[in-house]
């Protein structure tokens, strides 16, 4: 019998607000632990918490940018459970009364596009940080991170494998990049993923079981541990056996889930209205001059590079994953109007030295002319193509423009005509012997004296040009 | 008839991580259920043609601006803390 797993993904993406979503407190990540709370955060008595501005505005903006249907009034809740990193005994989320539901997002699969629905978008407040002691039978909390802006963004099960589902994650970060609510930072915990997936057979429509799958660190985290869920639930079946739901954690290490095992039954949060704010009406003028200032999404800015420059939608894709690739490229293209080597230049070294250093694009900064600069002085042969190469990640790792770096280094490469003939009458003179060889039809002889001119040129002149030119000259004598 | 029984107040007092003895638990029942029914007397006013109220104030949009205001220093709020360890709270491990 032939299986088809039903993945519904749930992410948590931290608002870089300055402020936390109901107080004053810094919402910054890296600060020395529990320095960063207050009565109202730490859920002490006769606090009351009031609603960030920008946090709702910003809520407002990314649903409008997954084509969300905002409410008309919105209200939070309590959600109560226990657990060490909650100070309160309960989160204040949205229950019944979210921000946004309804939307969607078109994810990239080959050439085409697949709809995946995004069932709600609401807000609601990070809990705190637990480290677990390896050896005593403790842990450790930190508040810093408790009452943090969090958007909550569910899809509908709409997701069909665990590629798609990498596919998902990476065009949601890119669109939530776009926007620039978020550091979008998964090991600092600012975007965080759990994955739900059950199995039905092929042409049914009734789901299964659910497994819900935890401590997802990455994409690829989501998608192993994904494909390691189709195996494991799909053999089980075929053997015969049932599935129950229940939440099992990822083991990177051991490349395997396992069952969590809770003290907690079924989960009853007593959701209850929070009486300590008021409703919030989503006003169209409001909706309106956010809509306004939606920059342009991905999804938009891919097809017009690949209507405007002609690049195929998979570069076209790849450049707009990430917006400073994206302005790194229409920069350099004003400077250099060539889209087919910025375009590779961009996507080879560019992301291949950040690849290689772990780096996200906003990381390192190559400024658009640094990138045009490189590309003329190639054009015009003041530096090989494999100079280039080499010089493009000196650029990156002292962040200086690549025409400096020529010029400090003297690393120009000798073009004029009349440098290499003097070059190489030098050299010919200097060798009468090789010359000899040459003449008596050995091939080594003239590598020889290639090698000698590019000796006597500190490697500055063009090896193609060199050989040109003693050939021309060798031939003549 | 019982609106709320023994049972459920145990899973209420679960919940809430309460230590309940057999005979609280049944003392909690019948109280609480008395509670329930006199309030239950509610259920007799026409309600569906009122809107649902989640807050009785006349309020709404209720903001602040996204600034930053002082914390609370970390010794103060360790102070709080039932045990600490460096500047952790440090409490049962809760992950096995
Ligand atoms: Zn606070």
């Amino acid at each position: 019998m032939d299986y088809e797993p039903v993945i519904g993904l749930e992410v948590h993406v931290q608002l870089a607000t300055a402020s936390k979503l109901f107080c004053g407190c810094p919402a910054a990540f890296g600060a020395s632990p529990n320095s960063q709370t207050c009565p109202v955060c730490l859920g002490l008595p006769g606090t009351l918490p009031v609603l960030n501005q920008r946090a709702f505005e910003w809520g407002v903006k990314v649903a409008l940018a997954f084509d969300c249907q905002l409410a008309c009034v919105m209200k939070f809740d309590r959600k109560h459970y226990f657990y060490p990193d909650l100070p309160k005994g309960f989160q204040i989320s949205q229950y019944d009364q979210p921000l946004s539901q309804h939307g969607h997002l078109d994810i990239a699969l080959g050439p085409s596009t697949k709809r995946i629905g995004i069932t709600r978008i609401h807000m609601e407040e990070d809990a705190g940080k637990l480290l677990h002691d390896p050896v005593q039978p403790a842990s450790y909390v930190d508040f810093n991170r408790a009452g943090v802006p969090l958007l909550e963004i569910v899809s509908d099960p709409d997701v069909r494998s665990p590629e798609e589902a990498y596919q998902y994650l990476l065009d949601l970060k890119a669109v939530l990049g776009y926007l620039k609510v978020s550091t979008c930072n998964m090991e600092e915990g600012s975007l965080r993923c759990d994955a739900n997936i059950s199995l039905r057979q092929v042409g049914t429509t009734a789901f299964g079981a659910k497994i819900e799958i935890k401590n997802l660190n990455s994409f690829k985290a989501v998608k192993a541990a994904l494909d390691h869920e189709v195996h494991r639930q799909t053999s089980l079946l075929q053997q015969g056996g049932t599935l129950a739901q229940q939440t099992r954690l990822w083991d990177a290490k051991a490349e395997a889930t396992e069952l969590m095992r809770t003290k907690e039954e079924a989960s009853d949060y007593r959701y209850f209205p929070e009486p300590d704010l008021v409703p919030f009406v989503i006003d169209q003028a409001l909706v309106e001059r956010i809509r306004r200032e939606l920059p342009e999404l991905p999804a938009q800015r891919c097809a017009r590079l690949a209507k405007a420059y002609g690049v195929s939608p998979y570069d076209a894709q790849v450049l707009t994953q990430h917006p400073s690739l994206a302005e790194l490229f229409e920069g350099a293209l004003r400077l250099y109007p060539h889209p087919k080597p910025v375009a590779n230049w961009v996507m080879g070294e560019f992301l291949g030295y950040l690849n290689a250093n772990g780096k996200e694009p906003d990381e390192v900064q190559l400024r658009p002319e640094w990138l045009a600069h490189l590309l003329e002085a190639i054009d015009k042969g003041t530096i090989s193509g494999t100079m280039a190469k080499e010089l493009f990640v000196d650029v990156l790792a002292h962040q200086r423009d690549p025409n400096v770096l020529i010029e400090e280094r003297g690393l120009r490469q000798i073009v004029d005509e009349a440098a290499l003939n003097q070059l190489a009458e030098a050299v010919i003179a200097g060798h009468p012997e090789s010359v000899k060889d040459y003449q008596k039809g050995k091939a080594n002889a003239l590598m020889y004296l290639v090698g000698q001119c590019m000796r006597h040129s500190d490697g500055k002149a063009n090896p193609r040009q060199v050989t040109e030119v003693l050939k021309k000259k060798l031939e003549t004598a | 008839m019982a609106v709320v029984n023994q049972q459920e107040v145990e899973q209420v007092a679960f919940l809430a991580r309460l230590a309940l003895a057999e005979a609280e638990a049944a003392k909690l029942a019948s109280q609480l259920d008395q509670i329930l029914q006199y309030v239950q007397q509610l259920q007799a006013i026409p309600t569906d043609e009122v809107k649902p109220t989640s807050h009785v104030l006349a309020l709404s949009n209720i903001t602040r601006p996204d600034q930053r205001q002082p914390c609370v220093p970390p010794e103060d709020v360790l102070r709080l803390a039932p045990e600490r360890h460096n500047q952790f709270f440090k409490v049962p491990k809760i992950i096995e």
